[in-house]
């Protein structure tokens, strides 16, 4: 794409990341297992699943919800969930009086350690512009339509500490173990723009 | 210096709709996930720091921050990065992109070494500080209108507000001086609430905002 102060031959971003690995390897100051480790970390290890274990766990032992809502990090922590964008984690917890959203309209704060790294739509303009000026509208149209007496709270990333939704345990989970209720869990419910669908 | 760039995104209108594509790989390219860890090192390798890169990202030319997409930002962000350091010569990653796809240009010699007379007191950002918190939880605030030039993480749309401090969050390095290597400047962190009609006006949707916002963005207020 062209435009702005670029050549028209201006080489695009795959090339661009080409010739900087080139450029950094070629000066040793990048080892290129290291940059395969860390794209494998946030490729297979460090995800969605991490926050789902979480979120089970708080539906299923209550001594274990009050100290997740109480000093998130340090709860996400006794799973092992750890590491960059993840220094200090709020959890919010929803239900039906009160629904929280998390955002950042600066740029994509996300806490890492429990949702991996951000997907597209949270970083583009659509959701950071308005996620913080007409958030029931945005929700509907994503298909979470909330009851008018909900309460919404928006929550935007701006410092390092990081927020994470508990969403509300869907109904007609009573029976399901720990395993079974983070398979349910999503993302997007953990973020504030859904609901963990019922099974 | 950009300060109020493209990034700040915070209540501007044209966008569209928000659309949630289902099962999206976490790099759409490999490319991505190559500028991805460029990144992650990024502060190691220029020796700045995580504000510095963010300010990077933000000093992006508009149509460049939109056009290259989210991957593309952080590679442009780390180039910056590097060049200002003096790791990389200005032009050097361009001229490297072309050599690759044949054309013969020469490449400029690296530069004298520049990186900042900068030093972390501790890992991360989350510091101790010996002062007792300005505000407590219930306390009316006012942002400031925000007159200093570079980086900063007040955004517009949350100056010159008043709002309920609503959390005490720890203490943290100061991003607009952080990212300048001027001073840690380490300080409390509050959790503040806005009602949706102070930011937006009478006849704005009901909701509150809660945004995390640092001793020297706020003042007391009424």
């Amino acid at each position: 794409m062209t435009g702005g102060t670029r050549p028209h031959d201006y080489p695009d971003v795959a090339l661009r990341a080409e010739a900087l690995e080139s450029l950094l390897v070629e000066r040793g100051l990048i080892d290129p297992k290291v940059v395969d480790g860390l794209i494998s970390r946030y490729e297979n290890d460090v995800g969605p699943m991490n926050g789902a274990k979480v979120v089970a766990k708080a539906w299923t032992d209550p001594a274990y919800r009050r100290r997740l809502l109480a000093d998130g990090t340090a709860a996400i922590a006794e799973l092992g969930y750890t590491g960059p964008q993840g220094e200090h984690i709020v959890v919010l917890e929803n239900g039906p009086a009160v629904h929280n959203v998390v955002v950042c309209t600066l740029c994509s704060c996300y806490p890492w350690p429990v949702l991996g790294l951000p997907p597209s739509w949270y970083k583009d303009p659509a959701y950071r512009s308005r996620i913080v000026r007409e958030p029931r509208t945005v929700l509907a149209e994503l298909g979470l339509a909330l009851d008018e007496t909900t309460d919404i709270k928006v929550w935007d990333s701006s410092s390092e500490v990081r927020y994470f939704v508990l969403p509300e345990r869907p109904e007609g989970t009573e029976e399901l173990d720990e395993e079974a209720l983070a398979a349910l869990v999503t993302r997007d419910a953990m973020v504030g723009v859904g609901k963990v669908p019922a099974p | 210096m950009h300060v109020d760039g493209i990034h700040d995104m915070g209540g501007t209108d044209g966008w569209g709709a928000v659309t949630i594509p289902p099962d999206e790989p976490v790099f759409a390219e490999p490319w991505e996930a190559k500028a991805f860890a460029f990144g992650a090192l990024s502060a190691r390798l220029s020796g700045q720091n995580l504000d510095a890169m963010r300010h990077a990202i933000d000093r992006q030319h508009p149509h460049d921050y939109l056009a290259d997409g989210y991957y593309g930002r952080w590679l442009g962000c780390v180039e910056t990065m590097l060049v200002d350091s003096g790791v990389l010569a200005p032009g050097a990653v361009v001229a490297r992109a072309r050599k690759l796809r044949g054309e013969d240009v020469s490449e400029p010699p690296d530069p004298e070494p520049n990186k900042p007379d900068y030093q972390p007191t501790a890992a991360g950002s989350i510091r101790e500080v010996d002062s007792k918190p300005r505000f407590a939880p219930g306390d009316r605030v006012r942002t400031t209108p925000r007159a200093h030039a570079g980086h900063t993480r007040l955004p517009r749309y949350t100056r010159a507000h008043t709002g309920t401090v609503v959390a005490v969050r720890p203490a943290q390095v100061l991003p607009d001086t952080h990212a300048h290597f001027v001073a840690e400047n380490a300080q409390h962190v509050y959790g503040v609430a806005f009602d949706s009609t102070e930011l937006w006006g009478e006849g704005a949707e009901s909701f509150t905002l809660t945004i995390d916002l640092y001793d020297d963005y706020l003042e007391p207020a009424r």
